[in-house]
């Protein structure tokens, strides 16, 4: 019966952790943007995602049971380096990319006189 | 067949092929942060169309995610019959006596859950191409198909595969090879859990969070 318990738990503890980070999106919504603030907002919900990964992971994949050597586990955080490494650096590369690029963007139509502007007549 | 397979050569021989399906779930972890990547850099070309805030519909998500989560749970409780009395756990195939019954009763609610979850998003993916907002309109809604219709895809072939176990279940019964089958549908069945969990965060919540 321990393992039923540890789905029941893994099942609530999910279902809690879904709607915490329901409820900050509608507080957020409701007071106008100001608390939790975007920047807080969006800190929170990873973290609360994380937690959750970590919930169904242990109760539901049941990886903290698992015999050494552990082969998994070993497994799941070469792919979590993987991951981190492709979307931290995608996103690295691709901000500082549109940092590089903060002038207005240009308008080749009028320009070239393509079509001229008709704000200039 | 013993009714300890801990002690057979057998059982080691389905611990690797049950560890081989999860170096596919690995891997499959690795194509959809690829995704979440291209979400996340595209998420603002929007070219003039509506951006996420304006398509998000918050407690109709939040629905699906129960739904998937509940999907979870029994399929987790599906599994925990058959290996009832053998003392194993997902990451360990053993062959209990289980109860064939229960088994393909919880199956058939997963499998209920799963399909209700692919109706609702077909239901919003048909609402979005009705209002022309399909993938062609801008760079954000190309890599908001490809996320979300990826995950769908894999919960279609899930569901598939889960019928396909329960004709198996109902033929031959809970014997080590329908019940590794199980094992690896569940472990399926959790990971399409959890990449929704982040589809559920980071699409969903934070694109409302400009509502």
């Amino acid at each position: 019966m321990k393992t039923l318990r540890a789905y029941i738990l893994g099942f609530i503890l999910s279902i809690a952790l879904t709607l915490v980070a329901f409820a900050l999106v509608l507080e957020h919504v409701r007071t106008g943007h100001v608390f939790p603030s975007h920047g807080l907002a969006v800190a929170v919900l990873v973290v609360l995602a994380v937690i959750q990964l970590f919930v169904q992971l242990m109760l539901f994949l049941r990886l903290g049971e698992e015999r050494k050597p552990r082969w998994n586990l070993t497994a799941l955080v070469f792919a979590l380096l993987i991951v981190a490494i492709l979307v931290g650096g995608t996103l690295w590369i691709m901000q500082s990319l549109s940092h590089g690029q903060m002038q207005e963007p240009r308008d080749i139509f009028t320009e070239e006189n393509i079509f001229p502007s008709t704000q200039n007549d | 067949m013993t009714t300890h397979p801990s002690t057979s050569s057998g059982h080691v021989q389905e611990d690797k092929v049950v560890f081989g399906f999860w170096v596919y779930l690995m891997s499959d972890c690795v194509l959809f942060a690829g995704l979440f990547a291209t979400y996340a850099v595209l998420q603002n070309a929007t070219f003039g169309g509506p951006s996420i805030a304006e398509l998000v519909s918050v407690p109709f998500v939040l629905t699906e995610t129960m739904i998937l989560l509940t999907s979870s749970f029994t399929v987790g409780l599906a599994l925990l019959a058959a290996h009832r009395h053998s003392g194993t756990t997902t990451l360990r195939v053993g062959y209990g006596a289980g109860k064939k019954y229960l088994v393909l009763t919880l199956l058939a609610v997963t499998l209920l859950l799963g399909l209700a979850f692919l109706g609702m998003e077909l239901k919003e993916f048909s609402h979005l191409l009705a209002e022309g907002n399909g993938p062609s309109r801008s760079a954000f809604l190309s890599s908001f198909f490809t996320l979300i219709g990826t995950h769908g895809l894999h919960v279609f072939f899930g569901s598939l595969w889960m019928l396909i176990l329960m004709a198996h279940i109902v033929i031959k019964g809970l014997n080590p090879g329908t019940v590794r089958k199980l094992t690896m549908v569940s472990l399926f069945w959790h990971f399409l859990d959890i990449i929704w969990i982040f589809i559920f965060t980071i699409v969903y919540l934070m694109g409302a969070l400009a509502l």
